[in-house]
């Protein structure tokens, strides 16, 4: 449920759904974002100029030359958005993901932690049906959860210089996947060839918060040879 | 035939930038666009533009550019040193927030901008640049805009719509706020720190440091205690965001900045004093002075009137 509504600066408001990190809560974020989301598509508010879900708040930014946030929270007040429904705006998506050693950078350490070998720990990942918490930090990378407790393990206590793009990342109940070659602290545990990011398609970001995600394993021969569209 | 303006030297960080691309931040795009709103209406204003037109943004040492074909009238904003030579070799030093018309040979050498940081660079009629998602802002960290979102290399050819034949040039007055006050509303995470800490962030001297990019503004100054949590659940981020990570130092987040981040926000510059903010050179020293939404709401007023310099 909606807790409270703050003021960022001048032009953007946080609607804060309380401190769980749940797809509970996360779903309740979801929904009022979509709901901004069409309002926006429709012309029922103007000035609004982004619309920002993470686990258990929703940030909206505006163009303060059209709209002040007293008006904003206003409309946030006043409609009723709970009746949103995620299935109209939100998909499933398959993605594939080789486990060969070559990528899985992080499973001994993995092994180690969770008693599990290779294998169980792939098998876990593979039937988790994920949920899309976030999408962000850099362009379309997701935050996927949960997954089973057994598979929890911390960061790394030194973080990657680099990461290579499509690298799957675990750390607590949370999966991700780098759709840029970057820095980063999470185990990886294999490569998807899928590009979930291309800013010259219609769809830029594969995934939007509020979708499901499911892993399909692949050979190191099926990644080598797999084509984007 | 087409025009264009040859880079013979790019400058340190020439980009390409508009108003920014919005509606895309939940999907990690964040809306970029030029630093310096005021300038960037400036340049297109002088030489006759929609306020909106792309904008060739320049950051310390600009461009070295020679037009190949018709002329164009083009002008340059801020404070910026620049020489205009001619064809036979002749050099004329440039006046900024005044356009000038170049000719086919002429060279415009972008030297430098003084005492500050951001410069534009317009022609009349604008460049001729394609929109990604609605803008022609450039993200280079993404490769996202023009010239495959990267910065302007040597050789590259800018080319531009065809310009005016009537070349009316324009002139205005402009002086930067030498003021070093910066106006802020209290972050979402204001109590998470110590009483001593909220009073020394809103009283102290802050001094910007060289790590500092259209990305965000690092500060050195009195260590800033949190009290709470050194971490929080990851949240959208507001340009003009202060967040104090680990080492108690401020971090301001300018236009390129994350779309998300797990660090403390302790205030947020409001939108009146943002222009000032990203043009205060490295060495700097400034003070955050504590305002409410109501007089950041008044103070907007004033800077929209004073951007919209008629």
């Amino acid at each position: 449920m909606l807790k409270k509504i703050s003021n960022i600066g001048d032009c953007g408001i946080t609607c804060d759904f309380g401190d769980e990190v749940s797809k509970k809560t996360n779903k309740e974020v979801i929904k009022l974002f979509n709901f901004i989301q069409e309002s926006v598509k429709s012309k029922k508010i103007k000035g609004i100029l982004n619309y920002t879900p993470s686990y258990n708040k929703l940030i909206i930014n505006f163009d303060l030359g059209e709209v002040k946030s007293k008006e904003v929270i206003e409309f946030i007040k006043n409609s009723d958005y709970s009746k949103t429904t995620l299935s109209k705006t939100n998909k499933l998506v398959e993605i594939p993901i080789c486990y060969d050693e070559e990528f899985a950078l992080d499973i001994k350490r993995l092994e180690q932690k969770t008693k599990l070998n290779f294998k169980e720990i792939a098998k876990e990942h593979l039937n988790t049906e994920f949920f899309v918490y976030m999408i962000g930090f850099v362009p379309g990378q997701p935050f996927l959860g949960d997954l089973n407790k057994n598979l929890y393990h911390d960061r790394l206590d030194t973080p990657r210089v680099k990461i290579n793009k499509g690298s799957v990342g675990i750390v607590e109940k949370f999966c991700t996947i780098y759709t840029f070659d970057s820095p980063g602290g999470w185990n990886i545990i294999g490569k998807t060839p899928l590009d979930l990011f291309n800013i010259n398609k219609k769809d830029t970001s594969m995934l939007s918060p509020g979708d499901t995600v499911k892993f399909k394993s692949i050979t190191k021969k099926e990644l080598l040879s797999f084509k984007n569209e | 035939m087409n025009n264009y303006f040859k880079t013979l030297r790019p400058g340190v960080n020439s980009t390409f930038q508009d108003l920014g691309r919005f509606g895309l931040q939940h999907l990690g795009i964040v809306p970029s666009g030029c630093m310096d709103k005021s300038l960037f209406f400036l340049s297109n204003k002088l030489v006759g533009n929609k306020f909106s037109e792309g904008t060739l943004e320049f950051a310390y040492q600009g461009p070295l550019l020679e037009l190949v074909g018709e002329s164009a009238l083009v002008s340059i904003s801020g404070k910026v040193n620049f020489n205009i030579i001619n064809k036979n070799g002749e050099t004329k030093q440039g006046i900024s927030n005044e356009s000038f018309v170049v000719s086919d040979g002429d060279k415009i050498d972008i030297l430098s901008t003084i005492n500050s940081v951001y410069g534009y660079f317009s022609i009349f009629g604008g460049f001729k640049l394609k929109e990604t998602k609605g803008s022609i802002s450039t993200l280079v960290r993404a490769k996202i805009g023009p010239n495959n979102g990267d910065k302007l290399k040597s050789e590259e050819k800018i080319f531009f719509n065809k310009s005016s034949p009537g070349f009316k040039t324009k002139k205005f007055d402009f002086d930067f706020d030498k003021d070093n006050t910066i106006r802020a509303m209290k972050g979402l995470q204001f109590d998470y720190f110590s009483k001593k800490s909220q009073e020394d962030f809103f009283s102290k001297e802050y001094k910007i440091t060289r790590l500092t990019d259209r990305m965000g503004m690092r500060l050195e100054g009195e260590k800033l205690e949190n009290m709470v949590n050194k971490n929080i659940k990851s949240e959208g981020i507001t340009k003009g965001s202060i967040q104090i990570p680990g080492d108690g130092q401020p971090i301001v987040l300018l236009s390129d900045h994350p779309t998300i981040g797990g660090y403390p926000k302790i205030a947020n510059v409001i939108t009146a004093d943002y222009d000032k903010l990203v043009q205060k050179t490295p060495g700097s020293k400034i003070k955050f002075k504590l305002v409410d939404l109501v007089v950041a709401e008044n103070l907007f007023q004033d800077y929209i009137k004073k951007i919209n310099i008629s």
